[in-house]
């Protein structure tokens, strides 16, 4: 597994009131396979996921991706680290669903028809592939969350960050967004509102106003959660 | 729904055509169609543009439905040019306008954005020279053409939201939500590109 570290990270993000703090100081050693990140809306567990992708940059303090420093080597940061958002609508950049993946690919492949052959690839792993010519646009809520996951786990990244993938979707894709993602041999970081899925990590973090306030074994962290909610 | 940005696989002439080929016939057929002067030339240029898209095999229905809303306009705006211009300047208008939003639908119904990146890149190439990354620009021509559709999306949603809240007429309850989502949209895009690493 990589080794997420966070050592004494803070971020305060500007505002039209100035800048407000969003995670005070925070320190955190991240090594276990599937990791949960829970907490009411705006705790701040989405800026400690987005730490590590570089989408957040740190105000103070130092992120750390086995060992690569996400401020100075962001661009070898994102080829380890995957990120997957809420709404894959706004992720979902190309105009069809293999176009979509093949953008991803652009990188690994020059030609043309070999990047095709591997998105068409992907798109089969992941059962997409009677959707390759489709528009993004005509896909069901759960069709555009497989593929925005399919997209970037293309490129073969370690870990796969996921902020609330299964927010915005009805309870059968729920079920079947979260089988997927926790049959990947992928590290996960889910940020997630769902206590079942959270309860399916081997750690779970409670995240209060910008603080983790408990960290360990899912069903004392969500014992913690349902407690002080 | 719009066609525009979106590629309808096929076995035709135009789908088997290179994609500089025809990013060049839309380049240079604008220029003609802009510099042409006279009724005559706007619908000729529409009956060509019509002819293409039937030969696309996109459906001719369809691609008709898909710039419907378009016809609207530019019978309006036909009205408007008669009235100021003359009817002549009118139709050149019109059909100039019908006949280039067609040929690039067609473009794009016939030809893969990835083929399109992969020839603008190419084409962009001396510019590396420069400092510029052709592939950047390329991925902007590409979201460019993407972000059509998507906006005519996030306006059919705004505008659904207006008429629920029985504001249908008020331009500003359309307008501004349109504008605020729409860079919003802009925003999350960019995001997921960093987030991706194809912006690296």
């Amino acid at each position: 597994m990589s080794r997420l570290e966070l050592r004494d990270v803070t971020v305060r993000l500007p505002t039209s009131d100035g800048d407000v703090p969003v995670l005070g100081s925070t320190t955190l050693t991240l090594t276990e396979q599937r990791i949960a990140l829970i907490g009411a809306n705006g705790s701040g567990k989405s800026t400690v996921a987005r730490l590590l992708n570089g989408l957040v940059t740190a105000t103070t303090g130092q992120v750390f991706v086995d060992g690569l420093d996400v401020a100075t080597d962001g661009a070898a940061v994102r080829r380890k680290v995957a990120f997957c958002f809420t709404d894959p609508s706004a992720q979902l950049v190309m105009p069809t669903v293999v176009e979509d993946v093949a953008l991803s690919l652009r990188r690994h492949h020059q030609d043309k028809q070999r990047r095709r052959t591997a998105a068409l690839g992907v798109l089969e792993q992941y059962g997409l592939a009677t959707l390759a010519d489709r528009s993004v646009h005509s896909l069901s809520g759960g069709q555009r969350q497989l593929l925005a996951i399919a997209g970037v786990l293309a490129t073969e990244p370690d870990v796969l960050v996921a902020d609330e993938p299964t927010t915005l979707l009805d309870l059968r894709n729920t079920r079947a967004i979260g089988d997927l993602l926790f049959g990947l041999p992928q590290q996960l970081v889910l940020v997630t509102h769902d206590l079942d899925l959270a309860l399916r990590c081997e750690r779970a973090l409670l995240v209060e106003e910008g603080r983790v306030v408990a960290d360990g074994a899912p069903t004392d962290v969500v014992d913690t959660y349902r407690s002080r909610a | 729904m719009s066609l525009l940005g979106l590629y309808r696989p096929g076995t035709t002439w135009l789908h088997r055509l290179p994609a500089s080929a025809k990013l060049l016939g839309v380049l240079v057929a604008s220029i003609v169609v802009v510099a042409a002067r006279g009724p005559i030339s706007g619908v000729a240029a529409l009956l060509v543009a019509i002819g293409l898209a039937a030969w696309s095999g996109a459906g001719l229905r369809l691609l008709f439905r898909s710039v419907r809303m378009l016809v609207v306009r530019a019978a309006v705006l036909t009205a408007y040019t008669t009235w100021q211009r003359g009817w002549e300047r009118a139709v050149e208008v019109s059909t100039d306008l019908l006949a280039l939003v067609l040929l690039a639908t067609v473009m794009t119904v016939t030809t893969p954005i990835d083929e399109v990146l992969d020839t603008m890149t190419r084409a962009l190439g001396p510019l590396r020279r420069f400092g510029l990354d052709p592939e950047r620009i390329a991925l902007a021509f590409a979201l460019m053409i993407r972000a059509v559709p998507t906006t005519l999306d996030l306006a059919r949603q705004t505008g659904d939201a207006a008429r629920a809240r029985g504001l249908e007429r008020d331009p500003r309850a359309r307008l501004v939500p349109l504008a605020i989502r729409s860079v919003a949209h802009a925003r999350a895009t960019g995001e997921a590109l960093d987030a991706r690493g194809i912006a690296d």
